[in-house]
């Protein structure tokens, strides 16, 4: 399972990329494959404030339709409108081009509290 | 893997889309080994068996099959099945694995003298070899030792070290092949049909493409689609009730039914443009007002749509009716449909 060095991860399966004062947040390996082939994503609206936790996004696949939390709390400054039209972006890119959304980060500090590569390794349990 | 009806069953192996879109134009396998198969037999079966299902088997052909419904006495469904007459006085019924506990019992309970019935599910394996190009692989699979089964028949092959029972069914709308034997030998035959039919473009399939297959076809799936609440009629089924029967478990509700009508019907119904997709349980509005739920619901992969199945007030049942569908508090205009949603 790909689990880059460089992310911080939840354990409901979010990843996050500090980028400066924002963070982009998308859905990990594991949970794409999970998911299976996703064909809606529900984003949240530019401008909205989510809390660290908050329900922000649907991921939905064939199957199933899966909760995204915001792994922080900020304000959402972006979405992937690439999403709309290519759902599937998720599962073949979860860590490039199936981002999710970035917000600008509320309290920096909670970032230390999420979840490194290695910690997210052993939650999947490998 | 995922629990289904005590089975520990794979939800997809390549994936729902590749699995579906290989059945629809190519060949897919399923393990439906988790299906019942109840032998009946003795002079009396016939008979008998047209007390306990509503479908008239005096219609069946020894080597043929027919859709049925086992029901209580309220006219609601325990289970739909196939019926198969394997030869004279002896027939299968292939039934839904979460039911076979429940259907053995009410079967048990109702039993008549001069029949006998035999639940071998445990013993029994099967595979289902559904898609455009299934009879391609039939015949590679034989080898010419037997000719297809007519749509609907089932034919008793014999090997060299046990009988496999194959029929031209299945759950998909596809052209396809069922095939039942002792579950010993159920990795060998797998392994082979796909190495068989590697060049053809098969996939193995799971439940989930098994449960989009159905759906776009408007195959309703028990549990889901029928109740012990809701009669075969109200499930549009009418086809596979037998009313001239002079008595069967459950007529006197249908005979009622059919008579003064049913207050609601189960249809299918498609999600305009682009919506996240309907599920089960998500209600539905008319004119603001809920009028109903959701039984079935996906993402249609070959109409690339949401679609899915309701039980409808009768007054809006009808072909292009307008409906909402809520989905996480929005409500998503839908349209009612004629059976099946897809069509070749």
């Amino acid at each position: 399972m790909n689990v880059p060095d460089d992310l911080k991860y939840t354990e409901t399966h979010e990843w996050i990329r500090i980028e400066g004062d924002q963070a982009r947040v998308g859905v990990t390996d594991h949970a794409q494959e999970e998911l299976t082939d996703v064909v809606f994503v529900e984003l949240p609206t530019v401008g909205d404030k989510v809390a660290a936790g908050a329900s922000v996004a649907v991921v939905e696949s064939v199957k199933s339709a899966g909760d995204i939390y915001a792994p922080v709390s900020g304000t959402i400054v972006a979405v992937n409108e690439a999403l709309v039209d290519s759902p599937a972006l998720v599962n073949t890119d979860p860590y490039g081009e199936g981002w999710l959304f970035t917000l600008k980060l509320d309290a920096p500090e909670e970032v230390a509290q999420l979840q490194d590569a290695a910690a997210y390794r052993a939650l999947l349990g490998e | 893997m995922v629990d289904f009806g005590g089975w520990n069953m794979p939800v997809q192996y390549t994936g729902i889309l590749d699995e579906h879109h290989a059945v629809r134009n190519a060949v897919g396998v399923f393990d439906i080994s988790h299906m019942g198969e109840v032998f009946v037999s003795g002079p009396e079966a016939a008979n008998w068996l047209n007390q306990v299902l509503t479908n008239n088997i005096e219609r069946l052909e020894p080597g043929e099959c027919q859709y049925t419904f086992l029901l209580n006495p309220d006219g609601g469904v325990i289970d739909d099945l196939i019926a198969y007459r394997l030869e004279e006085g002896r027939y299968l019924l292939v039934v839904n694995a979460s039911k076979i506990d429940e259907d053995v019992a009410w079967l048990q309970s109702h039993l008549a003298q001069g029949v006998t019935l035999e639940n071998r599910s445990d013993e029994f394996a099967g595979l289902a070899v559904q898609g455009p190009r299934a009879a391609v692989l039939f015949d590679r699979f034989f080898e010419g030792k037997i000719s297809r089964p007519a749509r609907n028949e089932i034919k008793r092959y014999d090997a060299c070290c046990t009988t496999v029972w194959i029929a031209r069914t299945g759950y998909t709308g596809e052209d396809g092949f069922e095939l039942f034997f002792k579950a010993e030998f159920a990795p060998t035959i797998w392994q082979s049909i796909l190495e068989k039919g590697s060049d053809l473009g098969i996939r193995p399939c799971g439940l989930g493409a098994r449960d989009t297959l159905r759906l776009e076809m408007c195959y309703p799936l028990n549990g889901s689609d029928l109740s012990a609440s809701h009669t075969p009629i109200e499930a549009g089924m009418s086809f596979f009730v037998d009313l001239e029967k002079p008595d069967f478990i459950g007529r006197s509700k249908l005979a009622e039914q059919r008579a003064q009508g049913v207050s609601k019907r189960l249809v299918p119904f498609k999600m305009k443009g682009k919506t996240p997709p309907p599920r089960s349980h998500y209600k539905i509005f008319k004119n603001g007002e809920a009028i109903a739920e959701t039984t079935s619901g996906t993402l249609s992969p070959t109409l690339g749509i949401g679609i899915g199945m309701a039980y409808i007030p009768s007054e809006f049942a009808r072909i292009n009716e307008e409906i909402e569908i809520d989905i996480r508090g929005r409500r998503f205009p839908a349209t009612i449909e004629k059976k099946p949603l897809h069509r070749k």
